[in-house]
C-alpha cells in the first residue's frame, strides 16, 4: 500500500541532477556572458537613471504644476487637478517627495515601454490568430507566477539595481496591454468593418483609420491596468535594489517602523488614485464618439 | 455628371453557408431544397440560382422578407462575399476573376454602399466620414472637402460639417452615409435596406431626396428593402426573393396586376394599388370611340388620380393621350374598378 500512499515521484538523483545542470547552466551564462549582458542593458540603465534624476532635481513647484497640467488635460475638471496637487502636497509635507519621485519614475518608465511594446504585440495577436493563441498561453504563465520566480533569473543575469526592477516591473505589467489591445480590436463593430471594405480599404488602412482608432478606450483600460500593476510591483521590486517608496515600506517592515510603513503605503495608494483618476478620465473622454452610435 | 452606363449582370449565381459549400452545388441544382439542405446536411442555402440583369442607371429594387438572401445578393456585387457558384458581370468584366488589388480598386471606383444601420465611423466628424472613400483612395483631405461639401448640403445637412455621428439623428446619420457613398462618384450604388432603420415620415423624405438624386446622376442603384411600398416606389424594376431563389422579377406594374404566387400576392394585397399601377397597362385600343367629350388623361397618369378625374367630370371613360397630346386609347371606369 505504499505506493498508493507516497506519489512515485522521479528518482531523487535524477531531480537533483536535473536542477543542478539548469543552475549551474545559467551560472555559467552569468559567469560567460554577464559582462556582456550588462552591457547590452547600459543605455536603458542611461536613460531609466536620467529619467529619475529629472524627476528629483526637478523644483517641486515645477513638478506639482506639470501634473496639474496632465491632469486638466486628460480631465478637464477642476476637482481633478485639485486632487492631483493635494494629494502631492501631503507626500511632500510627510518627507517622502524623493521616494515618490523615484518610484513615479519607475512607473512613468515601465508604462512607456510596456505601452511601445504592448500594442503592436496587441496588434499581431489579433492578426496571427495562431500566433496569438500560442501569445495567450505566455500572458497567462506570466500574469499567474509569482514575480518572485521570475526574479531569480532575472537577479542571476543582471544582479540587483535599477534595469532588473524596470524589467521585473515591465513583465508583470505589460499583459493587459496586449490582451486589451487584441480585444479593443476584436469589439470594433462588424459593420464599420465592413463598410471599410466596401470603400476598399487595404489591411493596413483599415487597422490605423478603423481598429485602433475604435479599440482606443479599450487600450486606454488596459494602460490603466498596466499602470497600477506596475505601481503594485513597487514594493516588490525593492527587494531587488529598486529605490523609492517600495524601499521605504520594505525598511520598515524590516524594522518594524509601523508609521513610516503607514506614510509610505498612503503615499503609494495617492498616486494609484492619482494615476487612476488621470487615465481613466481621458478614458472616458476618448469613448465620447467612439462608442457605438445611437440606435 | 453622365449616366451611368455601367450594368450588372448576375448568371446562375449560387451560394451556400456551411463547412463544404462546393458539394452541396450540383444536389441544390438538380432540385435539393433549403430545408432539406438545412435540416439533413448542414448547410444554408442562402442564394439559389439567381439571374438578373441589372440595366445601366436604372434603380434595382431586390425585396424579399427578413432572411431571404437580399444582403448575401448585394454583397456579391462588391464582393464582400465570395460566391460557391456562378458569374457576376459588371461593364463586360467578372469581377470573381479580379485579383485582390484589383478587387479593391474596383471598390474604391467603382461601388459605393449605404448600410442599414449605417456604419458611420463614430470617431470622425461628419464631414471626415464623407471624405473617408477619397481618403482611402489617396487623395488628400483639402482636395476632397470641397466636394464633400457639396454633398453635405445637398443631402441636408449643411452646418453639421464638424459634428460626430452620435449626435445625429438615425434620419441625419443616414443622410452622412448618403453623403459618404455619393462623394466617391462611383457608377454604382448598393444601398442595402438603407431606410428600414428609419421612421415613416423621415423614411418617404428620404425616397424623395433619392429619387430626385438620381434623375440628376442617373447611377446604377441597388436597392434592397423588405418593405413593397417603398420597392414600388422606387423601382424600375423588382426582383422579389423567398428563401434564396427569385420568385418573380419585373417592373411594379407588373407585379401589382400580376403577382407570381400567394407569397406576393401576400405582399401586394396591403399596398395602395391606386398609387402604383398607370392607366398605360389597362387602358383599351380606341377603336373609333367619340373622342370629343371625355375628359383626358395623360400616360403615365396613375389609377388613383384617373378615380378623381372621372368622378370629378362624372364620365364612365376618358381618353389617354400621348407625345403631344394625341389619343392612344381609352380608359373606362369599369376597367379601373376592376384593376384596384
Ligand atoms: N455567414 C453566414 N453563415 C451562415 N448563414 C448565413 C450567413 N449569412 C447569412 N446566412 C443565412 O442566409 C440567409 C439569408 O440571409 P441574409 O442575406 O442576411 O437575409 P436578408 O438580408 O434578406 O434578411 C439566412 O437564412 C441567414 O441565416
Ligand atoms: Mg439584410
Amino acid at each position: 500500500m505504499d505506493w498508493l500512499l507516497n506519489f512515485p515521484q522521479l528518482d531523487a538523483g535524477f531531480l537533483l541532477n536535473t536542477k543542478r545542470f539548469i543552475d549551474g547552466s545559467l551560472k555559467a551564462l552569468t559567469r560567460g556572458y554577464g559582462q556582456s549582458i550588462e552591457e547590452f542593458f547600459y543605455p536603458l540603465l542611461q536613460v531609466l537613471t536620467f529619467f529619475e534624476q529629472v524627476m528629483i532635481r526637478a523644483p517641486w513647484p515645477l513638478v506639482i504644476i506639470a501634473f496639474a497640467a496632465i491632469a486638466w488635460y486628460a480631465a478637464r475638471r477642476w476637482t481633478e487637478v485639485a486632487a492631483v496637487v493635494l494629494t502631492l502636497v501631503l507626500i511632500g509635507l510627510m518627507g517622502l517627495w524623493k521616494e515618490t519621485m523615484m518610484t513615479i519614475s519607475l512607473v512613468l518608465s515601465a508604462t512607456i515601454f510596456s505601452i511601445a511594446v504592448g500594442i503592436p504585440l496587441g496588434i499581431v495577436m489579433n492578426r496571427y490568430k495562431r500566433v496569438g493563441a500560442a501569445m495567450k498561453g505566455v500572458l497567462d504563465v506570466m500574469q499567474t507566477m509569482p514575480p518572485f520566480v521570475y526574479l531569480i533569473p532575472v537577479v542571476m543575469l543582471l544582479g540587483i539595481g535599477r534595469v532588473p526592477g524596470f524589467i521585473a516591473v515591465v513583465v508583470y505589467a505589460v499583459p493587459p496591454i496586449i490582451r486589451l489591445t487584441d480585444l479593443g480590436i476584436r469589439l470594433v463593430d462588424k459593420e464599420v468593418l465592413e463598410a471599410a471594405d466596401a470603400f476598399g480599404c487595404s489591411r493596413s488602412q483599415k487597422l490605423w483609420k478603423v481598429q485602433m482608432p475604435l479599440a482606443i478606450p479599450t487600450v486606454m483600460a488596459g494602460i490603466n491596468q498596466t499602470i497600477m500593476m506596475a505601481l503594485g510591483m513597487v514594493v516588490i521590486a525593492s527587494m531587488i535594489g529598486v529605490q523609492g517608496l517600495g524601499l521605504s515600506v520594505l525598511q520598515a517592515i524590516n524594522n518594524q517602523y509601523f508609521t513610516q510603513g503607514i506614510f509610505s503605503g498612503f503615499a503609494i495608494v495617492g498616486i494609484a488614485i492619482i494615476f487612476d483618476r488621470i487615465s481613466q478620465a481621458y478614458g472616458r473622454r476618448l469613448q465620447q464618439h467612439r462608442g457605438t452610435t445611437h440606435e | 455628371m453622365s449616366k451611368s452606363e455601367t450594368s450588372i449582370e448576375i448568371r446562375n449565381l449560387y451560394k451556400i453557408f456551411g463547412p463544404d459549400p462546393k458539394a452541396w452545388v450540383d444536389p441544390v441544382r438538380r432540385g435539393m431544397s433549403k430545408e432539406e439542405l438545412g435540416n439533413s446536411h448542414g448547410h444554408i442555402l442562402g442564394l439559389n440560382d439567381i439571374n438578373i440583369s441589372m440595366p445601366a442607371g436604372k434603380i434595382q429594387v431586390i425585396m424579399g422578407l427578413s432572411g431571404s438572401g437580399k444582403s448575401t445578393l448585394i454583397r456579391h456585387i462588391n464582393r464582400l462575399i465570395e460566391p460557391t457558384a456562378g458569374s457576376i458581370v459588371i461593364d463586360g468584366r467578372n469581377i470573381l476573376e479580379m485579383s485582390e488589388d484589383e478587387l479593391r480598386e474596383f471598390r474604391r471606383r467603382g461601388t459605393a454602399m449605404v448600410f442599414q444601420k449605417f456604419a458611420l465611423l463614430p470617431h470622425r466628424t461628419v464631414m471626415d466620414n464623407v471624405t473617408f472613400g477619397l481618403e482611402v483612395r489617396g487623395i488628400d483631405k483639402a482636395k476632397s472637402r470641397e466636394g464633400a461639401m457639396r454633398w453635405i448640403e445637398r443631402v441636408g445637412l449643411k452646418g453639421f460639417e464638424t459634428r460626430y455621428p452620435s449626435e445625429l439623428s438615425g434620419g441625419m446619420q443616414q443622410r452622412v452615409g448618403l453623403a459618404r457613398a455619393l462623394n466617391n462618384d462611383t457608377s454604382i450604388l448598393l444601398m442595402d435596406e438603407a431606410y428600414s432603420a428609419l421612421d415613416p415620415l423621415i423614411r418617404t423624405d428620404m425616397q424623395t431626396m433619392l429619387l430626385d438624386l438620381q434623375k440628376e446622376l442617373g447611377k446604377t442603384i441597388v436597392f434592397i428593402t423588405h418593405d413593397l411600398d417603398e420597392a414600388l416606389r422606387l423601382g424600375d424594376n423588382v426582383v422579389i426573393l423567398r428563401d434564396g431563389s427569385i420568385v418573380q422579377q419585373g417592373d411594379s406594374q407588373e407585379i401589382l396586376l400580376r403577382p407570381a404566387d400567394d407569397y406576393i400576392q401576400r405582399f401586394v394585397k396591403d399596398v395602395n394599388r391606386g398609387r402604383y399601377i398607370k392607366i398605360d397597362r389597362i387602358m383599351e385600343p380606341l377603336n373609333g370611340t367619340e373622342a370629343g367629350s371625355l375628359p383626358r388623361l395623360a400616360l403615365g397618369t396613375p389609377l388613383e388620380i384617373a378615380v378623381k378625374e372621372l368622378s370629378d367630370t362624372s364620365s364612365s371613360a376618358a381618353v389617354v393621350t400621348g407625345a403631344g397630346g394625341r389619343p392612344v386609347g381609352i380608359v373606362s371606369q369599369r376597367s379601373i374598378m376592376a384593376a384596384l
